[in-house]
C-alpha cells in the first residue's frame, strides 16, 4: 500500500551513526505515517535510543537522511520542533521546580497560547490536580511518568517519540498510560513512535515493529505478521528469536517484509 | 482561536522569558539560595571596609580617595557574580538532567545564551545591591559616586563575565560535570591582571601586555582616574568595550562550537548527575 507524501510524518533513510568506529546505526530506514503508532523493538544497544536521539536533533547522524513532518531535521528541526515533543526515562524534570512550574514553563517555551489552561486540562486528564504543587523531586515512579507524559503532550503534538514510555511503573499505571495514549492519538490523529522492551505494550499500541539488532533493522511488520512468520505464539518469542539469532532469526537472513516502508 | 501553539521559527522573546521564569521558580523556592547570593558581597565589602578604614590614617594612595579600595571590591564581584550566575544558570540545568528537554524544545541556542545572560544579571544584582547599600551606611563610601560612569563599568564588566561564562559552559559541555569547579575558579585567572586593587604599572612589562589585552583593567583604571584624578577616561571606556564585544564573539563562538560537538557525539544525552 503506497501512503502519500503528506501521510509520511517520519520519513528516515540510509541513517548511520557511528561513535569511536563503531557502528551504532546502520543504514536504518523506515517512514511513520499520520496517526500511526510504530515500536522500535531490540535489546539493550540496539540502537533504539539513538535512533530516537537522532530524530529528535539531539544527536547528529554520520549519514541519512531524517525528515519529520516534511522539514529536514538536521538543517531545519527548528521549523517543527514546536510540533513534536518526546518523553524518556533517562531525561528529568527539574526536581526542585513543581509539577505545575514545570508545565507552566514547558508550555512558555513552546508557545501554547494559555498556558494555564493547558495545565488544568492535562492535569484533568492525567489525574494531575493533586501533584500540581508538589515538587517533582518528590513524586513516585509513576507520578513522574505521568508528569513527563503531560510535558510531553504539552504543546499538542503532532509526533510523540517515546523512549520507554512505562519503564518502572506497575501493570495498573503503565495500562493507565497506554490507555491515555491511545485516545490522545485517537483524538488528535498524532503519530507515535516508540521504543520499548515491553511486549504486551507493543502489541496494544504498535501498528508497525522494527525489530533492531546491533544497530540495524532485522525484520519488520505488524505484531501478528511478525507472530505468523515466526511461527511463535508471542511477539516476546519473536524477540527472543531475534536477539538470541535462533530459529528463524539466524544473521545470514536477510530483511524480510517492508509494510513500513 | 486555534489551541495549536504559537510556532516562533525565528528568535522569540518569549523562549527567553520561558527561561528566565524557571529560574526564578528555583530561585524563589529557595531562600538559602537568595541569601548566598548576597552573602559573599556583603562579606568581601565588610572586610575590605575594615581594611579602608585603616588605611586610610596608614596609606597616602588611599587617603587620596576613601571609595578606591570598597569601589574596587563591588566593581570586581560584579564581574565575579556576573560569571557565577551565567554558570550556575547553565550548570542548575545539567544538574536536574533538563538539558536534553531543552535540547529538543524549540529553544534556540542564542536564545538559551541570552536567558543565561539575563539570569547572570538578575543574580547579579541580588548579590551586589545590597552590598553597595550597606557600604553608604556603614563606611560612607558610595560606589554611586562614580556617577554615569558606573553604569559604563557596570555593563562592561557584566559582558565580559558572560564572555568567560560562555567560554566555562562551552568546557563544561565538551568534558562534562568533571569541568563543573572552573565555574567558580575561572575568573580568579584574570584577577591578578585585572588591577583591580593596584594600577597596571605596578605589573612586569610583559604582564602589563596582558592586562591591556583585557576588558577589565581599563575598567579598574577608569574607576581609579575618577575616584582620585576626578577624570573620566573615556579612551579607556571605548578600549573596555571593544575588548567585550571580541571576547564576547569568542565566548559565543566556543559554545556554538561545543553544542555543535555534543550533538556529534551525544553528550547531551549523557552529561548530568
Amino acid at each position: 500500500m503506497s501512503t502519500s507524501t503528506t501521510d509520511r510524518v517520519i520519513e528516515v533513510a540510509g541513517l548511520c551513526k557511528e561513535f569511536n568506529g563503531k557502528q551504532v546505526v546502520d543504514d536504518v530506514a523506515f517512514t511513520v505515517t499520520r496517526g500511526q503508532t510504530v515500536a522500535l523493538l531490540g535489546a539493550n544497544g540496539a540502537g533504539k535510543t539513538t535512533t530516537i536521539a537522532m530524530l529528535l536533533g539531539l544527536l547528529l547522524p554520520t549519514a541519512g537522511r531524517i525528515q519529520v513532518l516534511g522539514e529536514d531535521m538536521v538543517r531545519h528541526r527548528y521549523r517543527v520542533l514546536g510540533r513534536i515533543n518526546f518523553s524518556s526515562p533517562y531525561v528529568d524534570l527539574p526536581r526542585r521546580l513543581t509539577v505545575a512550574q514545570n508545565l507552566i514553563f514547558f508550555a512558555r517555551l513552546y508557545g501554547v497560547p494559555d498556558p494555564k489552561a493547558r495545565l488544568r486540562e492535562l492535569a484533568e486528564q492525567l489525574d494531575l490536580g493533586p501533584l500540581l504543587r508538589q515538587r517533582i523531586g518528590e513524586l513516585s515512579a509513576g507520578q513522574k511518568t505521568r508528569a513527563s507524559l503531560a510535558k510531553a503532550l504539552i504543546n499538542r503534538p503532532e509526533v510523540i517519540l517515546l523512549d520507554e514510555p512505562t519503564a518502572s511503573l506497575d501493570p495498573d499505571t503503565a495500562d493507565w498510560v497506554r490507555s491515555y495514549l491511545e485516545a490522545y492519538q485517537e483524538r488528535r490523529g498524532a503519530s507515535i513512535l516508540l521504543a520499548s522492551h515491553n511486549m504486551a505494550e507493543v502489541e496494544r499500541l504498535a501498528a508497525m515493529v522494527l525489530m533492531m539488532r546491533g544497530g540495524r533493522i532485522v525484520d519488520r511488520g505488524t505484531p501478528s505478521e511478525l507472530i505468523r512468520r515466526y511461527g511463535r505464539h508471542t511477539l516476546e518469542q519473536v524477540f527472543l528469536d531475534i536477539v538470541r539469532e535462533t530459529g528463524a532469526a539466524r544473521p545470514s537472513r536477510p530483511e524480510r517484509g517492508t509494510a513500513a516502508r | 482561536m486555534s489551541d495549536r501553539p504559537v510556532y516562533a521559527a525565528t528568535f522569540a522573546p518569549s523562549r527567553i522569558g520561558a527561561m528566565v521564569l524557571r529560574q526564578v521558580y528555583l530561585l524563589r523556592a529557595s531562600w538559602p539560595r537568595i541569601f548566598e547570593l548576597m552573602y559573599w558581597p556583603t562579606i568581601q565589602m565588610v572586610l575590605w571596609g575594615f581594611l579602608t578604614e585603616f588605611l586610610l590614617t596608614n596609606s597616602s594612595y588611599i587617603a587620596q580617595a576613601t571609595g578606591v579600595l570598597i569601589s574596587a571590591v563591588l566593581l570586581w564581584d560584579v564581574l565575579f557574580r556576573g560569571q557565577l550566575g551565567f554558570s550556575l544558570s547553565f550548570l542548575e540545568e545539567i544538574w536536574s538532567r533538563n538539558l536534553p528537554n531543552l535540547a529538543v524544545s524549540p529553544l534556540r541556542p542564542s536564545e538559551f545564551l541570552i536567558s543565561l545572560m539575563t539570569m547572570s544579571l538578575i543574580r547579579t544584582l541580588i548579590g551586589v545591591l545590597p552590598a553597595t547599600g550597606l557600604a553608604i551606611v556603614f563606611y560612607h563610601a558610595s560606589v554611586y559616586d562614580l556617577g554615569l560612569p558606573l553604569l559604563a563599568f557596570f555593563v562592561n564588566l557584566i559582558v565580559m563575565s558572560w564572555a568567560i561564562g560562555m567560554a566555562v559552559t562551552a568546557l563544561i559541555l565538551r568534558v562534562g560535570l568533571g569541568a563543573e569547579n572552573t565555574a567558580w575558579l575561572a575568573i580568579f585567572l584574570i584577577a591578578p591582571v585585572s588591577a583591580i586593587y593596584y594600577p597596571v604599572s605596578v605589573l612586569p612589562d610583559w604582564l602589563q601586555v596582558v592586562a591591556w589585552s583585557l576588558p577589565t583593567a581599563p575598567v579598574f583604571e577608569g574607576m581609579r582616574a575618577i575616584l582620585i584624578d576626578g577624570q573620566f577616561r573615556v579612551d579607556l571606556l571605548i578600549h573596555a568595550a571593544l575588548l567585550d564585544v571580541l571576547y564576547l564573539a569568542i565566548g559565543a563562538g566556543l559554545f556554538l562550537f561545543s553544542y555543535h560537538v555534543a550533538r556529534r557525539r551525544g553528550l547531551l544525552l549523557q552529561i548530568g548527575e
